[in-house]
């Protein structure tokens, strides 16, 4: 079995075990929604839900015996109802490291078999693009608990993993003289950690407008639908970590913009061109610059710019897609 | 902060939307009239909307061929749209980018952005030299906020560890005295934010001149040169030049450029990319008034830098040489002429034109197939893109080359509505059919036409059957420039490194103000509070409050 092969192989085995991640954070949500429903019970029956917690003054033990007292700062972004400890997401977690040491190993296998960095067509930035995905989640995930996204990003990589399996794959092949450049390992590899941080806000924005709209009701839990959406954080939390993500994604694209205006100038004797990924290039950039400001402008923070990040990102699925494969342009490097 | 009206710190907690204060007013007079619109278009609102407008102008530029950058895709659509074409034309769907509509969304939005940055620099002078504001008087109500009760020590004292800390640590700070007995220090720290906030969008405004200048201070040349001739950098030698408004042709560096061979690398290993080119090179010569010569080597992505200029090479093929004779065998006519390549195995189409020398003008629409194979239909294709076994065909033309008038012709294209068809087609005649080397009478003795073989070791007329022959080098190849010059390229690029590193310190510096209060109690306690504001986003605000809260109990001797 040669390298590409190889590849191959630990492809289809990463997307068996995102599937089986992706089922067990879709049986975790569900467990929540049957925590939501039991508190819901019990609060029927006549016991008190405990729900956020209040501020409370905790004896502080100073050795010294100097303080008296510390104050606790209440935490108003606590959700509605706190879930549980869930051996089923320790599960889900442990098959998306699987899965993500599985895809790491086609990715790497894959640019070794072809010399070269593999990003260079649409198989392979398909590939890369969605192995960011999960290592940008996974990083973050050590510092903020968005266990909840686990089915969203899961559940998003491996759709485009297997379009890019089916649909994308071409054999490996030497790099036109057009793409032997520095600046194809940069500018792409950044482009995609971009699309990657912009994946994540994405999410987080949709939840935001679901939650959003549970928290304009009237709270009352046995009517919710998504029942364990009362167990996620408040729509405004879920919109700064959205904001926070998104502007990571919008720093990394800024730079996208400004490598491949170099690369053009290099390999094509002008900085920008109007070139139809130019121009989609600039559109999402253009979105996500309103996006930021919407957040600083009054009337705009919350809802309506929350649809301007999914705006932005469903741009950047479609400079992807049907920009690559359907608009004609200078960028035609999709090896299809 | 002498932000736009509706401006709301991204980072604070969303209050309920007082209703908009920009309702108009009745009998608002001339000047104010003006002056509600210059509120109403540097508002955050404008930006915002022009913004997007933006961003949705630029779309139908990406579904619709555009003038600059796809001219032959506008014919085209011309052609197969008939109908839509001119109205889209009309509201020039076709040079979107330049545009009456376009160009005034972002003119209306650069004249919103510098109506939003003056007064804001203004303003960012003034708060960077003025005082932290004086300490609230309820710190609790502050988001992060939190307080410790000290058993021994005074206020003074705890607010004097306070002051050095928070300055040691970066803050600007101003001590006060508050109304119930309390001491307490403010310190605002981050104006960086600002500072990169402001020198981002300036520089966004700088990179709209420096584009809108730099385009017409230089010029784009393009030149095809064939291995063994030479460009010389001046107005006549180029075969189209397009110079900016500002331009002087005059002012071209004199130098000259030879090509002195292109080399062309094909994938031969991977049996996936067969024949696909791995390398261009094109090996020139540059020479200087003074004599100086040098050796370089110009590739896709690595254009040459010489004299103020950029030479990149865009394009490469073959150009066949040929030589034509009249029925006494005088040579008339012998030039390199370039095809241009249709396919990826390089079948090639190229137009000669034979205006003096024969009884009657001649045109000829040749394809140069490099490695030739006849189809079943008796038509050739090319089934691999290096010199194999290359063959020529020419349908020749006689009649009028309609060059006479001196009106310019493209050298690629033959207008043969007027002349007569000789050879291939519905004429009857065999196309003159040529490998390199061989010579064929034109029909009708009108004299002799040869391809001539340009490998100088290639002795003998090779023998079509003769498929051993080496035919590697028998047709040179030409190379196109694209030669250009904007001197404001590195304007451009300092531009860019700004508003990058605006948008790194505005983004990610936070702005904040701390206070720290000292209450002295009546039972000898002393109270100690910690509060801190965000101005703008800011994650890191409650845990920098705690962190300043633990330093200051270390520093007044509290055990951990
Ligand atoms: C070419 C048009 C513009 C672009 C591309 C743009 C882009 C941006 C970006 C990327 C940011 C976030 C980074 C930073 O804070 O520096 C930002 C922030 C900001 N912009 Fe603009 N901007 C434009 C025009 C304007 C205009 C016309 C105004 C005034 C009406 C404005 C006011 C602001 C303000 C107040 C902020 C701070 C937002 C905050 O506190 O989060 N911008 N802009």
């Amino acid at each position: 079995m040669d390298l590409n092969e190889l590849s191959v192989l630990s492809l289809w085995s990463a997307m068996a075990m995102y599937m089986l991640a992706f089922i067990a954070f879709a049986l975790d949500l569900a467990r929540r929604s049957a925590d939501v429903t039991a508190v819901v019970n019990e609060a029927a029956a006549g016991q008190v839900a405990s729900a956020s917690s209040s501020a409370e003054a905790a004896q502080a033990v100073g050795s010294s015996g100097r303080p008296v007292s510390t104050l606790v700062r209440a935490d108003t972004d606590a959700p509605q109802v706190q879930a549980r400890q869930s051996p089923v997401l320790r599960v889900a977690l442990a098959l998306t490291v699987l899965a993500f040491l599985l895809h790491l190993t086609a990715v790497v296998t894959r640019g070794v078999a072809a010399g070269r960095v593999p990003w260079a067509n649409m198989y392979e930035f398909g590939l890369t693009g969605t192995l960011l995905i999960i290592a940008v989640y996974l990083v973050v995930l050590l510092r903020v608990d968005l266990r909840f996204l686990g089915t969203f990003i899961t559940g998003l990589v491996l759709v485009l993993l297997g379009i890019a399996a089916v649909d994308f794959y071409v054999e490996i092949v030497p790099l036109p003289p057009a793409l032997q450049s520095a600046w194809l390992v940069i500018h792409v590899f950044v482009a995609s950690a971009g699309t990657a941080f912009f994946a994540l806000g994405f999410a987080l924005s949709v939840l935001q407008l679901v939650q959003n709209r549970r928290e304009a009701g009237d709270g009352d839990l046995q009517k919710l639908k998504l029942k364990f959406l009362a167990t996620l954080p408040t729509a405004e939390r879920l919109e700064n970590l959205a904001y926070r993500t998104n502007i990571v994604g919008f720093i990394l694209w800024t730079f996208t913009l400004m490598a491949g205006a170099i690369w053009a100038e290099r390999a094509w004797g002008r900085y920008w061109g109007w070139d139809t990924k130019e121009v989609w290039t600039f559109i999402i950039w253009v979105v996500y610059a309103g996006y930021i400001h919407a957040r600083a402008t009054r009337g705009w923070r919350g809802s309506r710019s929350a649809w301007l990040a999914i705006i932005g990102f469903t741009a950047v699925m479609f400079n992807f897609s049907v920009v690559n494969l359907f608009f004609k342009g200078l960028h035609a490097y999709s090896g299809l | 902060m002498s932000r736009p009206s509706d401006y709301v710190d991204a980072g604070a907690r969303p209050q309920q939307d007082s209703p908009n204060p920009d309702v108009v007013q009745t009998n608002l007079g001339f000047v104010g009239t003006l002056r509600f619109i210059w509120r109403q278009l540097t508002s955050m609102r404008t930006a915002l909307l022009l913004l997007l407008l933006l961003a949705i102008a630029a779309v139908p530029g990406s579904l619709v061929p555009q003038r600059s950058s796809d001219p032959n895709g506008v014919i085209q659509y011309f052609s197969d749209n008939p109908d839509l074409a001119p109205v889209l034309d009309s509201i020039q769907m076709f040079d979107v980018y330049g545009s009456v509509w376009f160009s005034s969304i972002y003119l209306l939005l650069f004249v919103s952005l510098i109506g939003c940055v003056v007064p804001r620099t203004k303003h960012h002078f003034q708060a960077m030299r003025s005082r932290p504001p004086r300490t609230p008087a309820r710190l609790q109500r502050l988001a992060a906020h939190t307080e410790v009760t000290l058993e021994g020590g005074n206020a003074g004292t705890a607010i004097e560890s306070a002051h050095a800390l928070l300055k040691k640590s970066g803050y600007r700070t101003e001590l006060y005295q508050g109304r119930d007995g309390d001491v307490s220090v403010s310190a605002e720290r981050g104006y960086l934010r600002e500072t990169g906030n402001l020198v981002f969008h300036s520089a966004l405004v700088g990179m709209l001149f420096t584009v809108a200048i730099g385009g017409g201070m230089g010029y784009a040349g393009q030149r095809v040169v064939v291995e063994g001739q030479t460009f010389v950098n001046t107005l006549l030698d180029y075969n189209s030049f397009n110079p900016g408004r500002f331009y002087n042709p005059d002012d071209l560096a004199p130098y000259s450029l030879s090509l002195d061979k292109f080399d062309v690398t094909y994938e031969q290993k991977n049996l996936d990319a067969y024949g696909q080119p791995i390398d261009f090179t094109a090996h020139v010569t540059t020479r200087l008034p003074n004599g100086d010569t040098e050796d370089r080597a110009i590739k896709v992505n690595d254009p040459l830098r010489f004299e103020g200029t950029d030479v990149y090479l865009l394009g490469n093929g073959y150009a066949p040489k040929v030589t034509v004779r009249d029925p006494n065998g005088t040579v008339v006519w012998t030039d390199s002429v370039p095809f241009l390549p249709q396919d990826s195995n390089l079948t090639s189409l190229g137009v000669i034109k034979i205006p003096d020398g024969l009884d009657e003008q001649i045109g000829m629409i040749g394809f140069l197939y490099p490695t030739a194979y006849e189809l079943e239909t008796g038509a050739y294709t090319s089934t691999y893109p290096d010199l194999v076994f290359p063959v020529l065909t020419l349908n020749v033309y006689t009649g009028d080359l309609g060059i006479n008038d001196g009106a310019p012709k493209s050298v690629y294209e033959l207008n043969v509505d007027d002349m007569t068809q000789l050879t291939g087609g519905e004429t009857g005649v065999d196309s003159i059919e040529l490998m390199p080397g061989q010579s064929q009478e034109l029909p009708g003795g009108r004299g002799s036409i040869t391809f001539e073989n340009a490998d100088p070791d290639a002795a003998v007329p090779a023998d079509a059957n003769a498929t051993t022959a080496d035919f590697s080098s028998s047709v040179a190849r030409f190379a196109s420039f694209d030669v250009h010059r904007d001197p404001t390229q590195g304007w451009v690029l300092t531009f860019a490194i700004l508003i990058l590193g605006g948008l790194l310190t505005s983004l990610f510096v936070p702005r904040r103000r701390v206070w720290i209060k000292a209450t002295d109690n009546a039972d000898g306690t002393v109270r100690i509070e910690y509060a801190g504001l965000a101005r703008g986003e800011d994650p890191g605000l409650g845990e920098a409050v705690d962190a300043l809260a633990y330093r200051h109990g270390t520093a007044l001797g509290l055990q951990r």
